[in-house]
């Protein structure tokens, strides 16, 4: 798929001109990942339904408007790299993946399930679609340099673009491969961090302060963005700004709400790493419906 | 005597030559590594990182997954213990085609101390599913090893010395992954060596013949795959086994083969190698020597299973 036609308004913050039923379908198209983040998690009674909701609006424009990939030859080699290196988020990766066709949909109920290809956290060659393994925190954003590195060498127009969890902000390894990054210019590569502002134990400003987290990234001599990640006309414009950027990798600081979708679930600790109850899933469920019906067009 | 990092730096730069999807990362130690011969001769296909190992593991594996041969390479303690998980789940986990190639590896690193002297990097590498762990005896063979590990595909972890070492092997011997090679043929007892060892075993099977014992020797290059048909072969037709190993014998060679025949052809055994304790500074021999690593130590350890084999027979 082309980038969008986009234009810029003078105030520094982002807008771009899309249509409105695109706009339609990608917020439909989130809110039917996010109905299967809160069925796969609760079916398993485990995994991180929060992390997963809070980057779903990411996921769906990269996914469904974006990147170039071909869900019948899901190792293209021309293809974009999608890394997620924030792996406990892969309910929206795989639900992405199987609404994109990449896997038959029913097959997301068997998410951490045994003999499932949907384990716990990603494994690169066993999903079809997916890039790299992640669950240890903080190897996705120097994997995605290893790629970008490639792409640079054989001359291909393919990008790479990662998704940081704020929560691996904590990690050395991280800044490590922002200095890397930057080093090398590497302009192929987009890291979006899903600023949520919450890890497993509690909030990111009291687990291990990240502000100011803009600055960090610029003084790793980044271009930095911040948008609001649940709007997708600012994740387009960022995406097209970030294609635009000569000679520097961009971060894309997107102000995030953890469980976003789910009156419940939103901006609540417990839902990091914590499924669904019967009875919470019927009301998650009826409320991102609602939502779906009045999207419009 | 001579240096295995030379014929590390020449090999890399013949196999840039004929491979033009080889690359190599490195961590601000590529002048003593001899990867930066590499980085001179295709300085587009080599990245300095910094002293960064980690995160030199992970864009290696990125690397690999766009279909590069990454070469890893630094010493061997930051290229193992440091980067263990990074390892396991960006590299054998994801079954990519990274090289870890590693010297300064055991106590011969000498004065640097214990920080720099790892004797625990094989155990943790042949612990990791889906790793190839190679230990060239010499520099010949170090060479081959870069060959050998290009030319299959999978994730290889690979370390050698900082000291230089006699030259035992030649050019011309064959070398395969997974293959142990048998230096000296002998029925009275088998020294299995790795490294730097392997001519200390060469040594000790003199000196045995001295005493009118045949020692065989076999040069264990492969730690895993473990060539069990040959060690299998080597119990059954000397009846004794000593392992020698600049490593700890807590997880190293010793165990990986008293593992392997105690499931088919159990046979006394000893186990020269660092004994659960680290290092210190000092010159490389006087390391070996206070450590109990010398040709000495293993013809007495050679003797004292010859000592209980016959009791028990």
């Amino acid at each position: 798929m082309s980038p969008p036609s986009q234009a810029r308004d003078g105030a520094g913050q982002a807008t771009v001109d899309v249509s409105e039923e695109l706009i339609a379908t990608l917020k439909k198209k989130a809110v039917t990942l996010r109905k299967h983040i809160i069925r796969m998690t609760h079916n398993a009674q485990s995994g991180h339904p929060g992390g997963s909701m809070s980057a779903a609006d990411i996921v769906t424009a990269l996914y469904f408007h974006v990147l170039r990939v071909d869900p019948k030859n899901p190792t293209w080699p021309d293809r974009d790299r999608f890394v997620l290196s924030k792996g406990h988020a892969c309910p929206v990766w795989y639900a992405a993946l199987a609404e994109r066709g990449f896997f038959p949909v029913d097959e997301l109920l068997t998410f951490r399930k045994l003999n499932s290809r949907l384990q716990g956290h990603p494994e690169l060659g066993t999903t079809p679609g997916v890039e790299n393994a992640a669950g240890a925190e903080g190897q996705g954003l120097s994997f995605s340099v290893g790629l970008a590195l490639a792409a640079r060498m054989d001359h291909k127009p393919w990008r790479v673009y990662c998704i940081l969890g704020d929560g691996e902000q904590d990690v050395g390894q991280t800044w490590e491969a922002a200095m890397a990054s930057s080093k090398y210019g590497l302009d192929n590569l987009t890291a979006f961090i899903d600023r949520n502002g919450i890890q497993q134990e509690g909030r990111t400003e009291d687990i291990m302060p990240l502000e100011p987290l803009a600055e960090k990234w610029e003084a790793f001599n980044w271009h930095v963005l911040t948008i609001d990640g649940h709007d997708f006309r600012q994740i387009l414009a960022a995406i097209e700004e970030a294609h635009r950027t000569r000679g520097r990798p961009t971060a894309v600081i997107s102000r995030t709400v953890k469980g976003k979708g789910v009156s419940f679930m939103e901006n609540k600790i417990k839902y990091h790493g914590a499924a669904t109850s019967d009875e919470e899933l019927k009301l998650a469920l009826a409320e991102l419906e609602a939502q779906e019906a009045s999207i419009w067009p | 005597m001579e240096s295995q990092r030379t014929y590390f730096g020449r090999a890399l730069v013949e196999l840039g030559r004929r491979n033009p999807s080889v690359v190599v990362v490195g961590a601000d130690t590529t002048e003593s590594l001899k990867s930066i011969e590499f980085g001179k001769a295709f300085p587009d296909r080599f990245f300095q990182l910094g002293i960064a190992e980690p995160n030199m593991i992970s864009v290696a594996a990125g690397l690999a997954a766009a279909g590069k041969i990454p070469f890893a390479t630094t010493y061997s303690v930051f290229g193992s213990a440091h980067t263990y998980n990074i390892i396991r789940q960006n590299v054998a986990y994801t079954n990519l085609n990274v090289k870890v190639f590693c010297s300064h590896a055991g106590l011969t690193v000498g004065p640097d101390g214990a920080t720099h002297q790892i004797n625990e990097d094989l155990g943790l590498m042949r612990g990791i599913p889906r790793m190839t762990v190679l230990v060239p005896a010499d520099g010949p063979e170090t060479g081959k090893c870069v060959a050998a590990a290009a030319a299959m595909k999978g994730p290889v972890y690979c370390r050698f010395s900082r000291t230089n070492v006699p030259t035992i092997t030649s050019m011309e011997d064959e070398f395969v992954i997974g293959k142990a090679r048998v230096l000296r043929d002998g029925s009275d007892i088998a020294l299995i060596g790795c490294g730097l060892m392997v001519a200390r075993c060469l040594e000790a099977a003199e000196a045995l013949k001295r005493a009118g014992i045949k020692a065989r020797v076999i040069n264990l290059s492969t730690v895993k795959p473990l060539d069990v048909a040959t060690i299998d072969r080597a119990a059954r037709e000397t009846g004794g086994i000593v392992t020698a190993e600049e490593h700890t014998v807590v997880h190293g060679i010793g165990g990986a083969i008293a593992t392997a025949i105690a499931a088919n052809h159990p046979v006394p055994m000893a186990y020269i190698g660092v004994q659960d304790v680290f290092g210190e500074s000092g010159e490389a021999d006087e390391l070996l020597h206070k450590y109990g690593l010398t040709t000495e130590n293993i013809v007495d350890a050679a003797h004292g299973v010859m000592k209980r084999r016959a009791r028990s027979e």
